[in-house]
């Protein structure tokens, strides 16, 4: 009889067996979707193709059809680019860093986290691919290619570069550690598939794994290798995000406190994003017993400290526009707090600092009810931070005559909606044809870590 | 390993039993071609015999290569074929160099640490695998005993596999 810790928390619940595994996962592949992913799939068609239209006139007839201005030269779309950013996030920070610190919690989650990681930077990377106007030839302004439009070579001193490598490096690894984990999975599938079709179709995506011991051995040397790559690289992307602003001399931006304060939000508003994903999954896919309770408190944990180090980040801004002794960087804060967007700022303030908070109750960081709702609301905490930062350090230009406000278009919203039917289309192919919990990663724990109801095994 | 034509399998349901009955089954004088599993096994390479992967030597290889490759890149472009002065500073500096060489290191460690790991694995889309059991990516694990290449007689070797904790012991044969 297997020995049963009464003082840890069992990672997977109910007795589930090996064989559970399998099934409970190869079901949702294999088995017709229900009617609610149906009209979910449909819903995000449909902001899909509204923004595939508005989408279309912003190329065809160029970025004037936002609301931007000549004071306010950056708006939604950077704000809309940072915030996926940031979602893009906790995908691999779960995977990599929770494996460097042998947190076996990590492995019910990973798989569609790192999902709705590379749907993010998807989303992301598309801003500034519109954003450049003529992204027919974006590729002479952004890649290291000769050309002889103006310059030969692109300019390596710029942050707005290094966030061209920064992000498709990012993207591709996660893509590859994604790929790799999913290859003993796509197996699975292919070893129950009834059909001919599927069999050829996830057997070409399994690469032909049979599971040989020399293998595995192999995979986990390359997944833990690839885990203390990706760990610095989540760190840099937002760090090279941060440096768009901050090595700018815009009061409001030109602080050296914005790498770190990004990547903690970063991870905030990415942990976030898994919750709300997560919890809905898991409700239609009845995976109770792999995300537990103890896995969703776990999450919360980690938004209340990033959250607390954003206040305190935010806090800490306004200490150095005042230390500083700066006239225009206090002015700067001043009139984010009191000026007229002031709004935003509050809007700003009351998610992402005050209700994080809320998650020292034992209560609400158990409580699905309560874990969803705030994990929306700091989502949207988490734009408005970025619209604070970048609309309101740039709307009270250096000469009175030329304040401006912004007001978005049809365009701007409809781009921004662009991503979100992306984002979702992405996500719910993928909760339909991928195995949306690694099989193979929570078998190797189901010994030691599941609960014997039946007493033994 | 894909030349053997007639095996003996030994399906095993615990890792745990597993991992003796490797280091049983050697001890009988039985040579194991491989043993496959559901999930990864720690262990089970050691008891195997299995050398630590020099996967980790390709990454750092790779990685070096990357960090050579953005340096020699940057400081040509900017420095040599076509200096520009960008805010009066100097044509080429190391520390703006620094992000772009970073990312260029990782990137190139784990494309080429993973590429290696295909191609030594032998990992393709195309690739027919033999599949020994089909239960191997459930939850069974398969001891595979290459006839041609044991000097014992059939029957001694299922003996051994029995006595080891097998489950059930079979036979396959590969066209």
């Amino acid at each position: 009889m297997e020995v049963v810790s009464s003082v840890r928390t069992p990672l997977v619940t109910s007795g589930k067996t090996v064989a559970d595994v399998t099934e409970d996962i190869c079901i949702r592949v294999e088995a017709a979707p229900p009617k609610t992913w149906m009209l979910a799939v449909l819903a995000s068609l449909l902001l899909l193709g509204f923004g595939g239209f508005t989408l279309y006139y912003t190329i065809w007839d160029g970025i004037g059809m936002w609301g931007l201005n000549k004071t306010i030269g950056w708006a939604w779309d950077i704000t809309n680019f940072v915030w996926w950013v940031g979602i893009g996030h906790a995908g691999t920070l779960i995977s990599a860093i929770l494996l460097l610190f042998r947190q076996k919690w990590r492995m019910s989650i990973n798989r569609a986290a790192e999902a709705m990681t590379i749907f993010a930077v998807l989303c992301a990377a598309f801003f500034p691919l519109i954003h450049m106007g003529r992204l027919w030839v974006g590729f002479y302004w952004v890649l290291p290619l000769p050309n002889t439009f103006g310059s030969l070579w692109v300019n390596f001193n710029s942050p707005l570069l290094w966030d061209v490598f920064a992000i498709s490096t990012y993207f591709t690894v996660s893509l590859v550690f994604w790929y790799l984990g999913l290859i003993p999975d796509f197996a699975t599938i292919r070893d129950r598939a009834k059909n001919k079709v599927s069999k050829i179709i996830y057997g070409a995506l399994s690469f032909g794994w049979t599971g040989g011991a020399k293998d595995w051995s192999r995979y986990e040397t390359v997944s833990l290798i690839l885990a203390g790559l990706a760990t610095p690289l989540v760190l840099s992307v937002h760090t090279i995000v941060s440096f768009d602003f901050a090595t700018s001399v815009i009061p409001g931006w030109h602080t050296t406190i914005f790498p770190p304060y990004f990547v903690a939000g970063a991870i905030f508003s990415g942990f976030a994003m898994v919750l709300t994903l997560m919890l809905i999954t898991r409700k239609v896919y009845k995976l109770e017993d792999y995300i537990t309770i103890g896995h969703i408190e776990l999450m919360n944990i980690i938004i209340l400290v990033t959250g607390s180090i954003v206040g305190i980040a935010y806090i800490t801004e306004f200490f150095m526009a005042w230390y500083s002794g700066v006239p225009a960087e206090q002015y700067a804060f001043l009139n984010r707090m009191f000026g007229p967007y002031s709004w935003a700022y509050w809007t700003m303030m009351t998610c992402n600092v005050i209700s994080p908070q809320l998650f020292w109750f034992k209560k609400i960081r158990t409580s699905l009810v309560a874990t969803f709702i705030l994990s929306i609301v700091v989502n949207i905490g988490m734009w408005f931070e970025r619209f604070v930062i970048i609309v309101t350090s740039l709307h009270r230009d250096y000469i009175p005559s030329s304040w401006a406000k912004f007001s978005p278009t049809l365009y701007d919203i409809g781009d921004y909606v662009f991503t979100f039917g992306l984002f979702f289309t992405l996500f719910f192919l993928f909760a339909k044809f991928f195995p949306v919990i690694n099989m193979a990663e929570v078998k190797s724990i189901i010994k030691a870590h599941t609960t014997t109801e039946k007493g033994e095994k | 390993m894909d030349t053997g034509k007639n095996y003996i399998l030994g399906v095993y349901s615990d890792e745990d039993v597993l991992i003796k009955a490797v280091k049983k089954v050697k001890g009988a004088g039985v040579k194991i071609e491989e043993v496959f599993s559901p999930f990864p096994v720690h262990g089970l390479d050691e008891a195997l015999g299995y050398k630590r992967s020099r996967l980790t030597i390709v990454a750092f290889m790779f990685g070096a290569l990357g960090t050579t490759l953005a340096l020699t890149m940057q400081f040509w472009m900017l420095g040599v074929d076509w200096p520009m002065i960008i805010g009066g500073k100097n044509f080429a500096s190391l520390p703006t160099f620094v992000p772009v060489t970073f990312e260029l290191t990782v990137l190139l460690s784990a494309l080429g640490m993973v590429g290696t790991f295909f191609a030594v694995s032998n990992l393709k889309p195309y690739k027919q695998p033999r599949i020994f059991d089909v239960r191997i990516t459930d939850d069974k694990h398969v001891m595979a005993i290459d006839l041609a290449t044991n000097s014992s007689k059939k029957d001694a070797i299922k003996k051994v596999l029995q006595d080891s904790g097998a489950v059930e012991v079979n036979e396959k044969t590969f066209e």
